[in-house]
């Protein structure tokens, strides 16, 4: 890789009197020897790029294996009562007496899809892979707080992981992801698949906290000189929110998977029925924390967002301080809602007041959808791959968000609780919401990451596959879950068959639409070489070189303009020719940073 | 973070101490940056650990109120003296972690040393007599005896009767593992279950919290010196986590040996 940059060019004999010269200012994943020295560097890196790198890696391997996991519940559910998985999968998963059921196979199936793509993908995706890239670079920072706990909260995700990997190796469990008791405390009692499971998402919260703790500190001191708490790009109010409920949600859920454990192997009766317990007592646990962490999915996604509108619209962010306290607000309110899980399951008072408290959520969340539209008016707007991908999200979480409210008045609630139509709400949220956020992102800092760049057309068209596809899987279920159909069902009667079978056409070409985009990026590490700046943007990150060096900046940043300030400022590394839309650029010369 | 200046000493062998030669990580712009970061992170992590506990808390809370008498009966069988031996010692030794910080920034080595010590010694102590005094007899019937004095005499003994035993007290052993025979409430169990995951997990923290302590000592050895005036931030640290793992004992005890 180093030949494509030519100020960190070697001379083939002479790469040892360079050494030093190499290692700190050529790309951060320069090769440093022999291939076992850069595992081995890898390995060892406390480097934020590279954790940021492997985490994205990591998340993205998972990404597939939870996709494939829903392709075969959708290819299941393509006829009401033959089950395809139990063929199919069943000698995948080990079968002992009584898994080789389809029915049971089924079930492993959609908790292990779901298992995999909340703790292993949406919770880790953005924050820990994209924002561990970009955190210390939009600051202005050399590296997080704490490189050497960065590192270890990788490798306690990887561990954790394992754990779970472990689990699905011994079959899987069929708890579904929220592991209630007392499925989770009776099945399978003489395996210990369950609890390696939980132990696997036990191991994972750590990570999660330590990573939240990390990022906190990060923006509390390592912000360059001249950048106050209002200088900062929202990405960074978002991550900074969304670790505030990391530290505070993930402890709860970490006490609960404990007791959890402690119950299948001790009986210590807590969540028991027949031991005094009470199993809602850990629903109630369970979404003390869960619910909060439906916003460490949704915060970073919408942070993206905040990004790549402004950047691609060259317009400056309409209500700044407003999406900011929005993101406050519903870290806040966060914590006041996890009762609208359990609206079917608690006294009358309790479930008027957990949704009242739920409609308080659609404040910031619509504040800030429309800041965001309100930045697109009269922007100009560049149509390329993240700022399609920044339309979708706008579609598709409206949509999401909008369908929630349904779900959080009590009247309504009643009739769709576990239907699909509650799958399709979260689905809309989670993937159209935060996954499509993630890979409009993705294509928003691949430059920076990677220094090439994709190639739009390709990627446009993936993304438009994706809407098609997100939409004609998710939006079906809608309309079946108001008609009645129950998730989590193998089997179901015949007038939803037409549904099902246009969702799982639906969810072969989300496949497609994904797969254009990985081979897109293959791709592009062999396509065209990325400028530093390549949108005109203006927060810090785009300073730094395409891929940035080990330590990020030639020289600390001091910030004399504000993130999104278009029109006053010439982005660094853009000619006036350039951009245009500089209005005035007198006195704020294209270098005002350095 | 304010610093107090000596004039810099040589240490064996003609080095500056660890404390004068500490260099701070690179990222960081000034070492008074770094321990400021240092302590924020702490402090979120403690948070982390109440909200940990928070869980034992709340399922005390919940099942005190359902099953009021099973919680007495059960917590009738705990000595407030031996709980309030723990926390005096508890609280000694949170005092003595303070005094070995205070030492250490005032470059009384040996004295910050002794501290630390004396820390390590309470903190094994209260192990030592949660597991003796508390958890084997409740669990097994043997009692620890160091007066012995039940040797020779009708009891099973053990060690030459350093250990006897009591018939039909043990069993009091949680969840499943519960078989004391003179239970009358049969939610009592639950009781052992939470007065075990409470205290053990509490006894863990205690366990990591001496780990911690038993590395700044050996890093504050004679030779090396890590810590002094100049930094000390790994002794603020360790302390921190120790005087949580106090304060979390000091709603624990009361809430488990003196309300009845």
């Amino acid at each position: 890789m180093s030949t494509l940059h030519p100020t960190s060019g070697s001379i083939p004999g002479h790469a040892d009197d360079h050494h030093d010269h190499h290692d700190h200012h050529g790309p951060y994943y320069q090769s440093k020897g022999s291939f076992w020295t850069n595992v081995w560097d890898w390995c060892t890196t406390v480097d934020h790029k590279k954790i940021g790198v492997m985490y994205l890696i990591a998340v993205l391997i998972f990404f597939f294996i939870g996709g494939v996991l829903a392709l075969a519940v959708r290819t299941e559910l393509l006829e009401p009562v033959r089950t395809v998985a139990g063929q199919v999968t069943g000698q995948f998963f080990k079968s002992d007496e009584g898994i080789g059921k389809g029915n049971e196979i089924y079930n492993r199936l959609f908790t292990l899809h779901g298992a995999v793509m909340v703790f292993m993908v949406i919770i880790p995706s953005v924050p820990a892979a994209l924002g561990n890239f970009l955190l210390p670079l939009m600051l202005g920072a050399k590296d997080v707080a704490f490189p050497r706990l960065n590192l270890l909260s990788w490798y306690i995700y990887f561990f954790g992981s394992m754990f779970a990997g472990l689990s699905i190796y011994f079959g899987g469990v069929d708890t579904g992801w929220t592991f209630y008791t007392p499925y989770s405390t009776t099945t399978d009692p003489d395996q210990s698949r369950v609890i390696l499971m939980v132990l696997g998402a036990f191991i994972m919260g750590f990570s999660s906290i330590l990573t939240g703790l990390n990022f906190i500190v990060t923006v509390h001191k390592l912000r360059a000189p001249g950048m106050g708490w209002f200088d900062m790009p929202l990405f960074i109010w978002a991550i900074y929110a969304t670790s505030i409920i990391q530290v505070l949600a993930t402890p709860v859920i970490g006490i609960t998977l404990l007791l959890l454990i402690l119950e299948r192997v001790f009986h210590i009766g807590i969540f028991d029925p027949g031991l005094g317990g009470d199993p809602v007592l850990f629903q109630h646990f369970f979404w003390f924390y869960s619910h909060p962490v439906v916003y460490v999915m949704i915060l970073p996604g919408m942070g993206i967002i905040s990004e790549i509108i402004p950047v691609h619209a060259h317009k400056k962010i309409f209500g700044y301080r407003a999406i900011a306290f929005a993101s406050l607000g519903i870290t806040a309110v966060s914590f006041l809602v996890w009762g609208h899980h359990m609206f079917s399951s608690s006294t009358e008072l309790a479930a008027t007041i957990f949704s009242a408290l739920t409609f308080l959520v659609a404040i910031p969340t619509a504040v800030k959808v429309f800041n965001w539209i309100l930045t697109l008016y009269k922007g100009s707007i560049a149509m390329n791959t993240p700022m399609l991908y920044a339309l979708i999200f706008l579609f598709l979480f409206s949509i999401g968000g909008l369908t929630g409210l349904p779900l959080g008045a009590l009247s309504t609630d009643l009739h769709l609780t576990d239907s699909y139509f509650v799958v399709a709400h979260f689905h809309y949220v989670m993937m159209g919401g935060t996954i499509i956020a993630f890979v409009g992102g993705l294509h928003h800092w691949w430059p920076k990451m990677t220094g090439r760049m994709y190639n739009e057309f390709w990627g446009m068209t993936g993304a438009i596959l994706v809407f098609i596809g997100f939409n004609v899987t998710f939006f079906t279920q809608f309309i079946m879950g108001v008609q009645g159909m129950p998730r989590r069902y193998a089997t179901y009667v015949d007038t939803f068959q037409i549904w099902h079978v246009v969702s799982t056409i639906g969810s072969y070409i989300l496949l497609v639409g994904f797969l254009v985009h990985l081979f897109n990026f293959i791709a592009s590490l062999r396509g065209r070489v990325a400028p530093a700046n390549p949108w005109g943007a203006l927060s810090l990150e785009w300073y730094a070189a395409s891929p940035p060096i080990e330590h990020n900046f030639e020289h600390e940043p001091i910030v004399k303009h504000g993130p999104y300030d278009y029109g006053e400022v010439v982005p660094f590394h853009c000619s006036e020719e350039d951009y245009p839309l500089a209005d005035k650029p007198a006195g704020a010369s294209a270098h005002t940073v350095h | 973070m304010s610093t107090i200046d000596f004039k810099p000493g040589l240490i064996q062998g003609g080095r500056a101490p660890g404390y004068e030669t500490y260099k701070h990580a690179s990222h960081f712009r000034t070492k008074d940056e770094e321990f400021d970061a240092c302590k924020t992170g702490m402090w979120l992590f403690l948070a982390t650990e109440v909200l940990l506990f928070a869980g034992i808390f709340v399922w005390y809370s919940i099942y005190r109120m359902m099953y009021p008498d099973a919680f007495r009966n059960g917590s009738s069988y705990l000595d407030w003296r031996w709980g309030g031996l723990n926390t005096v010692v508890l609280l000694i030794s949170s005092y003595t972690m303070a005094m070995s910080i205070n030492h250490f920034q005032h470059n009384r080595q040996k004295e910050a040393r002794r501290n630390l010590v004396i820390t390590l010694v309470c903190g094994a102590l209260f192990v030592a007599i949660k597991l003796l005094m508390e958890y084997i007899p409740k669990m097994t019937g043997w009692h620890f005896d160091p007066t012995m004095s039940h040797a020779g005499g009708e009891a099973l003994t053990k060690f030459g009767g350093l250990f006897y035993f009591e018939q039909g007290y043990g069993g009091k052993l949680p969840g499943i593992l519960f078989s004391y025979p003179f239970a009358t409430d049969p939610h009592e169990n639950m009781w052992w279950s939470l007065y075990y995951t409470g205290t053990g997990l509490h006894a863990a923290h205690v366990l990591i919290g001496m780990a911690l302590i038993a590395r700044v000592w050996w890093f504050s050895r004679p030779g090396v010196e890590n810590y002094g005036p100049k930094h000390y931030t790994g002794v603020e640290m360790a302390g921190l986590y120790w005087h949580i793992v106090d304060l979390i004992w000091i709603f624990l005890f009361p809430l488990l040996y003196l309300i009845h």
